[in-house]
């Protein structure tokens, strides 16, 4: 307890180092009070807090504090060479990254782009426009050695993270090093020597953090965002040119997006399927101007609508299945020849019709129902009789007909 | 090619003053339109078919004659299955493994501003878990001896008796519109901002648990976040937002527990900052002097400028905002009246504004910004749009209350090209053809 009633010194402390720091990003709180009573409040919450937590032992720090900063501070002692990482590469690490670490089958590869130019120089030129480079490899962004030595150590390999030793860690970023021709093939890199291999980082002058991006001073940054837009409202441009489009042959890339829309509501997926479908708007000014939803829609138009639901009339042929139909609330699900929840009557139709069992096999799957065979849309099981469903089936396999 | 899409007539789009007549005439109208549809009442636009009216009135459906299911029938209840189009979704070989992968979220058919957890965007780098809360811990320490009093663990149930906050906020990956940075490369909103999810997070300041550690706050000048997963996430933390009091250790998500996908039990709350930050799985809270060159800072999540040098560090994201409907992949199956609707936010602090215009950037006007206007957190905005059928560009510009205004795509490549990656906040075009399909272009 007493260990925390010397608390509230550190708390004043606090806040002035709270306005110390604030400084040009305030802006950034959300109906926070002023800093200083920010602190005085948080002080107040906290000060009735004790015997929450315990005191950490220096075991478990052991076992957790594993990062390793630029500086180096938090790297073990400990090394591996070249030879010995080459060995280990094969083992763990080449069947993601390739034997050369160049491979771009799993991830992007962590070598290549890089010269000796660029290892003299501490800037990758293969990252300016224009270079004919395919991958930014991880050697030509690197810029802080213990980056690449504690995310092997932490991360790698990535089905079974955190099981090299030390040493191995050592070796693994030593071979990198070497396929990036950093370090010659004899080179055995330690506790001792990174400092002066961090020298020769290909990207080691790469990195600014000149910029607003940063919420505080910590960093220096820049005082005002880089990026500014314009806050026109009238006859902002001359003419307004589509300069780039998906093209046509990605219409369907990322599948069906009339699956990927809400199927009520004012504005569906498309289906993208098949190509754009030219549509006519019947002439109905009145309707556009209206601002409610309008009447009816077009003529021409459902066949291009997706889900549109735009039920067509009930024909008399399909008398005999209408009652079923409507008992068993197939409509609700199914259009004549639309689209809606699941796939028109006609639609399965035509996809059974050369089908020598399409009565048994239909039959069967209207009360099993399912999934998959229409898109992802699951119909239930349907409690109808055999006899029931047959009948079903037997109008469907006969072309749905009006 | 391009000539179809050359927009050079204003008079291809109604003005806001054509728009105001045609609201104002709409009383004389609506009695056209009502006896319009008594003389064709076979084609209503659902159904209203056959003889006297629409099926789904005259025949009384199942659901009106019959017993429902009884309460507790899921324990824990699901959408629809009506609903079932709505899901996350990943971007076709964008990624090749789906542990190291994203998955985007439907903002596409999404109301207000608060995300379902169920749709939440993903983004792992190395696989998901769902981690036993009596087994995860919290340790605070310093990068050396004297930066705290008291180095300390943390137990699930010593965090959740602390004094809590719950607020609302965003969250938006770095690379969020990642794709799209030199051309229109993927087809719907979902794709192109679904890594941005917002939630009401319930958590623990991490300066309540700074001060309880004793933290030297005047040698104190960075946060390393350390997840427990495979990936060890690390992530360094700005100082001066922890101090403020809105980073938070939390553990609830729209009030339940955070879902496994975003952290459970535990993870770090960083608003306005990309979300990558938002360690989750957080095990590990290390206060520091000095950055820490994550591999997600360092290879990773930093910025390619034209002169080959990359920002590090970049956190903030910054004011943006895109129409969510009509957007691409969607179709418009009539003329006439249509909301325009969508999502603003910046990561500097509350969106003060929202222009949208629908002839592609020649003109605007303000949107409503709907309530609550909260900081860090998205704002949702409407505006009406009436469709004469012929093609129009949607587009919106946010304003955030430190009067930084979303650019255009040519405004941001001036400065920054094409090659960044991250930190995309242009304003995005959906181009609607007389077709009604809405497509991704940019102009």
């Amino acid at each position: 307890m007493s260990r925390f009633r010397l608390l509230p010194g550190a708390w004043r402390l606090t806040a002035c180092a709270c306005v110390w720091m604030l400084g040009a990003g305030a802006s950034q709180a959300q109906s926070l009070p002023a800093p200083k009573r920010a602190a005085a409040q948080v002080s107040l919450a906290a000060a009735g807090i004790s015997g929450i937590g315990r005191t950490a032992t220096p075991a478990e720090i052991r076992a957790w504090d594993i990062d390793v900063r630029p500086d180096f501070k938090g790297l073990p002692k400990g090394q591996g060479s070249v030879r010995q990482g080459e060995v280990l590469w094969e083992a763990q690490c080449a069947s993601c990254h390739g034997s050369f670490a160049e491979s771009s089958e799993v991830f992007t590869p962590l070598v290549g782009g890089v010269t000796a130019q660029d290892i003299r120089a501490g800037r990758v030129d293969s990252l300016l426009p224009g270079a004919n480079q395919p991958h930014r490899t991880t050697l030509m962004k690197l810029s802080t050695l213990s980056t690449l030595w504690d995310y092997i150590n932490r991360a790698m390999p990535w089905n079974a993270p955190k099981t090299l030793t030390a040493d191995e860690v050592y070796a693994a970023t030593a071979y990198i090093l070497h396929l990036g021709n950093a370090l010659p093939a004899d080179f055995t890199l330690s506790d001792s020597n990174i400092r002066e291999v961090q020298a020769r980082l290909p990207n080691r002058h790469g990195m600014t953090t000149a910029h607003a991006l940063w919420p505080g001073k910590e960093l220096g940054g820049t005082a005002r965002p880089d990026v500014q837009g314009s806050a026109c409202m009238k006859d902002c441009k001359a003419e307004v040119v589509v300069k780039s489009f998906l093209p046509d042959y990605a219409r369907n890339a990322h599948g069906n997006l009339a699956e990927q829309s809400r199927l009520v509501g004012v504005s569906r997926g498309a289906d993208t399927t098949r190509p754009p479908q030219a549509r006519s708007f019947e002439s109905d000014r009145d309707v556009a101007q209206d601002g409610r939803h309008p009447g009816p829609p077009e003529k021409g138009v459902k066949a291009a609508l997706p889900a549109a639901a735009t039920m067509a009339a009930i024909p008399v042929g399909a008398a005999a299945v209408m009652p079923l139909l409507q008992k068993n609330a197939c409509v609700a699900c199914h259009g004549m020849d639309s689209k809606l929840v699941g796939p028109s009557f006609r639609e399965i139709a035509a996809k059974y019709k050369d089908h020598a069992d399409a009565v048994n096999y239909l039959s069967g799957k209207i009360r099993a129902g399912g999934q998959g065979v229409w898109g992802s849309m699951a119909m239930p099981a349907q409690s109808l009789s055999p006899a029931e469903s047959a009948q079903l089936a037997q109008w469907l396999a006969l072309g749905a007909k009006p | 090619m391009f000539s179809r899409f050359l927009q050079r007539a204003p008079e291809n789009f109604l003005s806001r003053t054509q728009i105001q007549d045609v609201r104002a005439g709409r009383r004389g109208f609506l009695a056209k339109a009502f006896a319009a549809a008594a003389a064709t009442a076979a084609a209503g636009s659902v159904s209203a078919q056959g003889e006297g009216g629409d099926a789904n009135i005259l025949s009384l459906p199942p659901h009106s004659k019959g017993l429902g299911q009884p309460v507790a029938a899921r324990g824990y209840g699901l959408p629809s299955e009506f609903e079932k189009n709505l899901q996350r979704r990943e971007s076709p070989g964008l990624t090749r493994v789906g542990q190291s992968s994203v998955s985007f979220c439907p903002l596409q058919g999404l109301f207000g501003i608060i995300t379902p957890s169920g749709l939440h965007f993903e983004r792992h780098h190395q696989g998901w878990w769902d981690i036993d809360p009596s087994k995860h811990r919290l340790m605070v320490n310093g990068s050396d001896e004297g930066m705290l009093k008291r180095p300390m663990v943390f137990s699930m149930d010593d965090v959740m008796r602390l004094p809590s906050v719950s607020r609302m906020h965003f969250i938006e990956c770095g690379a969020n519109t990642g794709m799209e940075w030199g051309n229109a490369a993927v087809p719907t909103v979902q794709y192109t901002h679904g890594m941005l999810s917002c939630s009401e997070f319930t958590g623990v300041p991490l300066r309540t648990l700074l001060e309880l550690c004793g933290a030297d706050l005047r040698r104190a000048r960075f946060i390393l976040a350390e997840g427990a997963d495979g990936s060890g996430m690390t992530r360094t933390i700005p100082m001066s937002l922890v101090m403020s009091g809105e980073v938070l250790v939390a553990y609830g998500q729209n009030g339940e527990m955070l879902r496994p996908e975003n952290g459970y039990p535990l993870r770090l709350i960083v608003p306005g900052v990309q979300g990558v930050s938002w360690v989750k799985y957080l095990r590990r809270i290390e206060v520091g002097d000095m950055p820490y060159g994550a591999k997600d800072e360092t290879l990773h999540y930093v910025d390619l400028l034209p002169d080959g040098t990359h920002r590090q560090y970049t956190s903030i994201q910054e004011v943006k905002s895109v129409v969510t409907s009509p957007s691409g992949g969607q179709v418009l199956l009539q003329k006439g009246f249509h909301t325009i609707t969508g999502l603003a936010w910046s990561g500097r602090g509350k969106v003060r504004r929202v222009d949208v215009s629908t002839d592609g950037g020649r003109n605007w006007a303000p949107a409503r910004l709907q309530g609550p206007v909260l900081a860090k957190c998205l704002t949702r905005f409407n505006a009406d749009f009436v469709w004469d059928g012929k093609p129009a560009i949607f587009q919106s510009r946010a304003v955030d209350e430190t009067g930084q205004i979303q650019p255009t795509y040519a405004e941001l490549r001036k400065v920054r090209a094409s090659r960044s990656i991250y930190h995309n906040n242009a304003i995005q075009s959906w181009l609607l053809e007389e077709n009604g399909e809405v497509k991704n272009v940019q102009i």
